[in-house]
């Protein structure tokens, strides 16, 4: 029998996950007492694979490869419930992030259509300096293979001239791609 | 008072929100408060940019300060929350990593230029008071549930506007224009943001939430003050029904529409006919 979720904790405790979690979220994951409230106030319990209570308790238990690889860290819309009703005042929100941030750079993205929209977005950013949605949509479409995303929207916003079907370039794009360069660079360090 | 603030409409604004663009103008005028462009202004990198190091992000977002204070102002308005949230955490990353920051985005920089919302501009700046003293067609007799989403309010010491639980700056003024606003509990409730093209199930669930607690106490339609928020109560509203098997059909405007509306700007200045969802029913005097 096959059961996904039993975890050899003491076999898998990785102590400088913790320490890094820590580092680059800002907050002490050590603090949690498992109350539950941010699990309880987030709208997308339903669809993580760990509540976010229990991404906390995973991350005290060292459980890197669990938690980097689940499907809750991609999920999490970023919407401050959890931080703002945190009985310790944790920014878990924050922690969540670091957690994305870190999965990205280890390359074990759980829910990898959801950073290739992020990635095209940004890729936008640094061609024309601003994001057009079409442009957007078409992009992650095309490789997301999924051509018909939100297709149904489209002849209604159109005729409201609500698409923009060209980009907008804006005349510092060299100061963005420099940007880019830089955040680049200092990555590399 | 605030009389003059640099204007960040944010990419959203270009397109599919074009009617908070131009609802934001038109009000704005209205009021007396002149907004100043931010020349060549950058995309702040949104939500996007947290997949990496928030320095990226910062210094996309920061670039507009920057532009801002060049011209002489310490106060950007943006309409769009997410906008907000970027430029608020331009001047974060540059207090908690200064040199790192400064490196990233290669131009002078003093964190010192303040970020605001259209709707803390309204509320803060100007006052319900003002506002109903100026409204002359108020909505009579209407239901109006303002819907504030998540990052307006939260987290509080980051926001530092309204209260995060309960909320009640639109409410305030969504009476000034002359409708009344029933206790509406999925206020802050996410609706899903960003994820409605990647994630269209968990946006179709969340968004069908707000919209039959809106329909349960009474609501003729909904104010919003967040482009995604719109987008996806409104423009997606179809989507819902279908998804849901469901029948709603309420209209969703932003908060500068409403009391625009409600002084007497013209409905097509105010892009009204750009929404998604009819609002004729809104206008008929019951
Ligand atoms: S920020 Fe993320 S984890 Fe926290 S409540 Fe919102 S969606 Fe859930
Ligand atoms: S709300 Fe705070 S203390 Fe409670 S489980 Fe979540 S992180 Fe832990």
């Amino acid at each position: 029998m096959q059961r996904p979720h039993v975890l050899q904790i003491q076999k898998t405790c990785d102590q400088e996950f913790i320490k890094r979690v820590e580092r680059e979220s800002g907050q002490q994951v050590s603090k949690c007492y498992q109350c539950g409230n941010c699990g309880a106030s987030c709208g997308y319990t339903f669809d993580f694979d760990f509540p976010v209570n229990q991404i906390m308790r995973l991350v005290q238990l060292g459980q890197k490869e669990t938690v980097l690889g689940s499907r809750s860290i991609w999920l999490c819309a970023n919407c401050q419930a959890c931080t703002t009703r945190c009985p310790c005042n944790i920014e878990v929100a924050r922690v969540m992030e670091a957690l994305r941030i870190m999965s990205v750079a280890e390359g074990v993205v759980s829910k990898k259509n959801i950073l290739l929209f992020y990635d095209e977005f940004l890729e936008l950013v640094r061609r024309y300096g601003r994001v057009f949605e079409t442009g957007l949509v078409a992009r992650y479409n095309i490789k997301a293979l999924k051509p018909f995303t939100d297709a149904d929207l489209g002849p209604q916003v159109l005729m409201k001239g609500k698409l923009a079907l060209k980009p907008h370039k804006i005349k510092g794009l060299k100061a963005i791609e420099e940007i880019f360069k830089r955040f680049e660079s200092h990555r590399g360090k | 008072m605030l009389k003059r603030v640099a204007y960040y409409p944010g990419c959203s604004c270009e397109g599919m929100a074009i009617e908070y663009d131009q609802s934001v103008r038109a009000l704005c005028y209205v009021l007396g408060i002149e907004l100043v462009g931010i020349p060549d202004w950058n995309c702040c990198g949104s939500t996007p940019s947290h997949s990496y190091d928030p320095l990226l992000g910062a210094a996309l977002a920061g670039r507009n300060l920057a532009i801002a204070r060049s011209q002489g102002l310490d106060v950007v308005m943006t309409p769009c929350p997410s906008c907000l949230k970027a430029l608020k955490t331009a001047n974060q990353v540059f207090r908690e990593r200064p040199s790192e920051f400064l490196d990233v985005l290669g131009m002078p920089f003093s964190g010192d230029v303040r970020a605001i919302s259209v709707l803390q501009l309204l509320y803060e700046e100007i006052g319900p008071n003002l506002i109903q003293k100026a409204v002359k067609f108020p909505f009579k007799n209407k239901k109006i549930v303002p819907y504030y989403g998540c990052l307006l309010t939260r987290p509080p010491a980051f926001a530092q506007f309204d209260d995060p639980e309960n909320p009640v700056s639109m409410d305030r003024l969504i009476e000034a224009a002359g409708a009344a606003v029933p206790d509406f509990p999925h206020k802050t409730e996410c609706c899903g943001a960003a994820l409605g093209i990647t994630q269209r199930d968990v946006v179709m669930r969340l968004t069908g939430r707000i919209l039959d607690m809106a329909r349960a106490v009474g609501a003729d339609a909904l104010a919003v003050a967040c482009p995604l928020c719109q987008q996806n109560l409104d423009l997606r509203q179809d989507q819902v029904n279908r998804a849901l098997k469901e029948n709603f059909n309420l209209p969703v405007l932003y908060i500068t529409q409403i009391i625009g509306c409600a002084l007497g700007i013209d409905r097509k200045t105010l892009g009204i006919e750009k929404l998604a969802v009819k609002t004729d029913a809104l206008f008929q005097s019951a």
